[in-house]
């Protein structure tokens, strides 16, 4: 067992958990946030996609321990209150979503490069969305709101 | 997952110590590709001795005609590196381009080198430049390092720190990457170094390899039309449901021709 302590949305965390725990698993089942989805837990769909100290990273490839002492940002921390994330507010307007199982991830990745990119040429877009999968194909309306978000973001 | 002992090292001393005390430890760096083979149960280490955070192994930096890159240096400093960029701009592009950002976020340069897998990027830089792997214990030079498919000069409780790259007069890298996975189903590093030119090929075969030919007629005339009237020899070359070895043989050439003619711009 280890003790894990990290911030999650602000709020400090400490948790007493298995080795293998990954961190996915401690903050679904430990911190009790199921926006943070597990797709293929193998690295690939990206709808595990958090930010650890500020960069996107697929949780479901993270040890809990490597998490340890960690700024942990997840989908349910994106909100001011009542105010969406500018890029929640895009994929919401946008119609970016279908099924909506990817968005979480699609939505961190997304709010993770335009923080290095901040004016995305179409190319980069789809360069930035390599690491999340859209089961419902719903790609074209994702670009957009990626552009509207980065417009929405720039202003 | 098997269950294990994770444990956090803040040295390289202490990092092969615990090496060294646990015969079926292994090291934790990026994890991107240790964690998943764990899951699907190919890997069951007893101890993760995680090297992410030792100082020691990062770092970044030019020198007499050389480029040190420290052992756990993520895939996206490289690849934003000012430092790599100036120096070996093929090897800023190469390490922007492995598997997606998120991976590029945690992915680390000595975790690719110690792995050698196949279709990895890394392997056919440190071959084509004639990179140093320095560990924990000797100098090796790529040349002797890659030993096929996931095998390398490593021996057990040996570790990568750094990895030394002499800076070329030029460089350029491409890759036809699997349109699903993104893995390389072949890639093309080709670098000049006074007059000697190295091609390495990696994602073709079951190991990284330097295409000697392509050297030496490159070696005479540096153009993509010099590679025309050669072909890589499929014989030993991978083949599965992805493609054949006369496709992955064609491939490489192209990737070759597309890095040479990269160079000259």
């Amino acid at each position: 067992m280890a003790k894990v302590e990290l911030k999650i949305n602000g709020k400090q965390h400490s948790f007493d958990v298995e080795d293998r725990t990954l961190l996915v698993n401690l903050i679904r089942d430990h911190a009790q946030l199921t926006g943070t989805h597990v797709g293929c837990d193998t690295s690939q769909c990206g709808a595990c996609t958090i930010h650890m100290n500020g960069v996107a990273v697929k949780s479901c490839t993270v040890l809990a321990g490597q998490a340890n002492g960690a700024d942990i940002t997840t989908i349910e921390g994106m909100a001011k209150g009542d105010k969406l994330h500018p890029v929640q507010q895009a994929f919401t307007e946008c119609h970016a979503l279908q099924c909506g199982f990817c968005t979480p991830g699609m939505i961190m990745a997304v709010s993770g490069f335009l923080k290095d990119n901040p004016k995305p040429t179409d190319e980069e877009i789809y360069r930035g969305l390599e690491g999340n999968l859209c089961r419902c194909t719903g790609y074209i309306n994702i670009v957009k709101a990626v552009k509207q978000a980065a417009k929405a973001m720039s202003k | 997952m098997h269950s294990f002992s994770y444990v956090k090292a803040t040295s390289v001393k202490q990092a092969v110590d615990l090496l060294a005390a646990n015969a079926e430890a292994k090291l934790l760096s990026g994890g991107m590709t240790l964690i998943p083979t764990m899951k699907a149960r190919l890997a069951q280490p007893s101890h993760l001795i995680d090297i992410a955070g030792i100082a020691e192994l990062s770092g970044i930096e030019v020198k007499d005609g050389k480029l040190t890159i420290g052992a756990a240096t993520k895939h996206v400093e490289v690849s934003r590196s000012a430092v790599v960029k100036k120096a070996i701009p093929a090897l800023a592009y190469l390490a922007g381009h492995i598997g997606d950002p998120q991976v590029r976020n945690r992915g680390t340069i000595g975790g690719s080198l110690a792995n050698n897998d196949p279709a990895a990027d890394y392997p056919s830089a440190a071959l084509s430049l004639g990179a140093t792997i320095v560990t924990n214990k000797r100098e090796i030079a790529a040349d002797d390092y890659f030993q096929g498919m996931f095998a390398t000069a490593l021996d057990a409780g040996e570790m990568i720190v750094k990895i030394v790259f002499p800076v070329p007069a030029k460089a350029a890298y491409e890759k036809f990457p699997h349109p699903a996975s993104g893995y390389a189903m072949a890639g093309a590093f080709v670098s000049q170094h006074g007059k000697t030119v190295r091609v390495a090929i990696t994602g073709a075969g079951p190991g990284v390899f330097r295409w000697t030919e392509a050297e030496a007629a490159l070696g005479k005339k540096l153009a993509a039309a010099s590679v025309e009237s050669l072909n890589v020899d499929a014989s030993n070359l991978n083949e599965d449901m992805h493609g054949t070895k006369e496709y992955r043989a064609n491939l490489a050439k192209v990737m070759t021709k597309r890095a040479v003619a990269k160079l000259g711009k």
